[in-house]
């Protein structure tokens, strides 16, 4: 195990969720629950996580927001979709202003079910999504090469 | 000049100021009614950026960030070697110019608040250090840090007013609440990330890093107060970091308009006051 998976900095987005995971993924943060026993860190800032929690099934008007914050983050990373609307779309699947789960817009590595979905669920994913990020990471350094030229956001001087 | 311990510095002190981070980090969460991390967590989280990829919004980062480390450890090394305290101030307040440098390279308006606040800070802490310097200098009548090492007897029972004067930008230092203005080191949203909102996998290490060695620094220059014995000196340290952890704990953040009014208050009434009574003693009776 390298300190990558001992060190999971994770950014949690609502992509028009009702809200109810995402109290559930605050309440893994809570003393009782306390996920920082792993290492992990609810951080704010894209560019420092490695993995993106998200929540909801995304509409029209935060497709592009989803989009940026994944590209935001330095590789390797990986996305769990938290609650059934971010897995399929859930009772709001049909709707005419909903995408209908978070892998039509950026791609997902693990799926965590439920309305809203139990923190232990959530912790148990974002655990399983450790071992991904470790596979990504030997993919990473197979190809060789860490550095991105260029960069999708912001500007230099 | 002791080069020898210059090198113990560069070489221990990320070791130390890790151990520092991961004691502290444990006891936080103990007050919190938590676990908490484990106590080598600050090692994997620095591991962890040094294994990420490299995300530069603007090649001068690279510049300022590694010249950040770089006088950071330079100031640190002159301290333990001996060095002259005036130069050790100057190039510490250099090296964090190059991080307010660091933050204003990349167009993000969190990093270009974060400069601000940092800049802030700096204004807000330079007297009392400065103050610091001149006050060891009035007792021990030398700037060289070996000579006020050297001291025979207590700094701190002439300097108490300098010491409390310290201990009050020791909390803007170290990045705890209720000073954390410019970043924190504790995980938080947007605004309070401030200056390392763009610096990302490998260029954030180096920041953590050279936070580790200017803590380590903080505390040799606490250590001087009780230089005469270095047990009393260790104990001292223990129960000032702790003291700092108690109020990171139980204080909210504050503006910087308090921020710097009351370290300019704190630093003339305990500083300026320590010294010109120091200087009224001095004309009475010799030292």
């Amino acid at each position: 195990m390298s300190s990558l998976s001992r060190s999971p900095w994770l950014i949690h987005y609502d992509a028009s969720s009702c809200n109810g995971c995402d109290i559930e993924v605050l309440a893994c943060l809570s003393p009782l629950y306390d996920v920082e026993r792993f290492g992990i860190i609810n951080t704010g800032n894209p560019k420092h996580a490695d993995v993106l929690v998200i929540t909801g099934g995304i509409n029209e008007q935060n497709r592009e927001v989803v989009r940026n914050i994944y590209d935001q983050m330095p590789s390797p990373k990986v996305v769990v979709a938290v609650g059934i609307c971010a897995c399929t779309g859930g009772v709001f699947r049909e709707c005419y202003n909903v995408v209908g789960g978070i892998d039509r817009v950026i791609p997902v590595d693990v799926y965590v079910p439920g309305c809203a979905a139990r923190p232990e669920s959530i912790i148990d994913g974002i655990v399983r999504a450790l071992s991904i990020l470790e596979e990504k990471k030997a993919e990473m350094e197979k190809q060789g090469g860490k550095g991105r030229a260029g960069s999708p956001v912001g500007g230099g001087q | 000049m002791h080069m020898g311990n210059a090198l113990l510095f560069i070489l221990l002190a990320p070791i130390v100021g890790g151990l520092v981070a991961g004691i502290d980090r444990k006891i936080t969460a103990r007050m919190q009614g938590r676990v908490g991390p484990p106590l080598l967590q600050p090692f994997y989280d620095v591991g962890k950026l040094f294994e990420k990829e490299q995300i530069l919004v603007t090649p001068s980062q690279n510049f300022y960030i590694t010249s950040y480390l770089v006088f950071i450890v330079v100031s640190g090394g002159l301290f333990f070697a001996g060095g002259d305290i005036l130069l050790v101030i100057f190039a510490f307040t250099l090296a964090h110019i190059f991080l307010v440098l660091g933050a204003y390279s990349s167009y993000s308006p969190y990093s270009f608040i974060g400069a601000e606040r940092e800049l802030i800070q700096i204004i807000a802490y330079e007297p009392m250090i400065i103050l610091s310097a001149v006050g060891m200098y009035m007792v021990t009548r030398s700037f060289y840090v070996a000579d006020i090492m050297a001291a025979e007897f207590p700094l701190i029972y002439y300097l108490p007013g300098i010491f409390i004067g310290f201990l009050m930008v020791l909390t803007i230092k170290l990045r705890k609440s209720p000073f954390d203005l410019s970043t924190s080191h504790h995980a938080h949203q947007e605004i309070v990330k401030g200056v390392t909102t763009e610096f990302s996998g490998p260029m954030f290490g180096l920041v953590e890093l050279a936070h580790w060695y200017e803590n380590v620094f903080l505390l040799g220059f606490i250590y001087l107060f009780f230089a005469w014995n270095p047990l009393i000196a260790i104990g001292a340290l223990a129960i000032v970091y702790f003291a700092e952890i108690v109020i990171d704990n139980t204080f909210s953040r504050v503006t910087w308009q308090l921020t710097l009014k009351s370290s300019w208050i704190i630093a003339g009434f305990m500083g300026l006051a320590n010294l010109g009574i120091l200087y009224y003693l001095s004309a009475v009776v010799p030292l």
